[in-house]
């Protein structure tokens, strides 16, 4: 008898109609959140920033992904002051 | 009108969470700590900058006062890249708030005093009294050099802040004043776009500029005092 042994799947490789499946199998201890988010610097970081020949794109992709989320926190209040009534 | 010109500063809030912790944490992911000798180009020209910035800001000083060196580099390193990251659109710069310049500026400049008080009691006393001054002017200029010492940390704490917001808001205004021209007569529109472009050349400098100085004037309270 052939025993599973389930193996920790990373989010890139999950597919979506398994995703709450994956939540609940997540640790969420303090020190397990903590390390799930070095997991994922670590991740970014040697696949965009670490690398031979690293140009600005791994930085910029941070600062481009910080504009879209200052822009979706502020949304409320520009809302006020777009050009077109309907758009 | 009102509203809309300081929205940009009222603490981002999100889902009715305040998030200003995140935004202020935000900047140390961009400095990855080198793990090697030689290491990726990112940390390369970090470590290249924040020594030649070090070098620049530590070599008037004593031994004692290079003690501090790691406090001052930090703190440099800190206002300049939250000011560079205020620059990008909507985004939320935590040094435009008075009360977190005050909280930086106050304890390092309690820290200068308190170092000058403990080891030199006398040469931190008598910096009180500049050289030569006239026998009957001494009680007035004495009172008159303790004011200007306790107004130091509020002159730090708010000229950071006045400089950026003031900076973010001119920003702001000529951005809507060339937006609302386009429509009225674009040769206008032109030359407050140009004017917009070497504002945004300048701001770029006054966020570097604003921290240089910040630093500079604590190391500079430091250098009274050991």
């Amino acid at each position: 008898m052939v025993l599973v042994v389930p193996v920790e799947k990373k989010l890139m490789d999950v597919k979506i109609k398994d995703l709450p499946n994956w939540i609940l199998t997540q640790d969420f201890t303090p020190k397990g959140t903590i390390r799930a988010f070095q997991r994922g610097y670590y991740q970014y970081d040697n696949k965009y920033v670490n690398t031979n020949k690293g140009s600005t794109l791994g930085v910029s992709m941070v600062l481009a992904a910080d504009v879209l989320f200052n822009y979706c926190v502020s949304y409320k209040e520009l809302k006020h002051e777009q050009l077109r009534k309907n758009h | 009108m009102n509203e809309n010109l300081f929205a940009p500063f009222m603490t981002p809030v999100m889902l009715g969470i305040p998030i200003t912790t995140l935004i202020i944490i935000l900047p140390s992911i961009l400095f990855p700590t080198p793990n090697r000798l030689v290491n990726n180009r990112t940390i390369s020209i970090q470590q290249w900058l924040t020594k030649l910035t070090s070098k620049q800001l530590m070599n008037v000083h004593n031994p004692k006062g290079q003690t501090w060196s790691l406090m001052l580099t930090s703190l440099f390193l800190f206002i300049a890249s939250t000011n560079l990251l205020g620059m990008l659109p909507h985004s939320f710069t935590p040094t435009t708030q008075l009360s977190m310049n005050v909280g930086m500026a106050i304890p390092l400049w309690a820290g200068t005093v308190a170092t000058g008080l403990r080891n030199k009691t006398k040469m931190s006393l008598a910096h009180l009294l500049p050289q030569g001054t006239p026998t009957f002017l001494i009680p007035m200029l004495v009172i008159i050099e303790t004011i200007s010492l306790f107004i130091q940390p509020m002159a730090l704490a708010v000229r950071l802040t006045a400089n950026i917001t003031a900076g973010h808001l001119l920003m702001h205004l000529i951005g809507e004043t060339t937006l609302v021209l386009t429509s009225i007569s674009p040769f206008t529109a032109l030359i407050t776009f140009i004017i917009l472009t070497l504002l945004t050349i300048l701001e770029f400098a006054v966020a570097l500029i604003q921290a240089y100085v910040f630093t500079l004037l604590v190391s500079l309270y430091l250098h009274d005092n050991t």
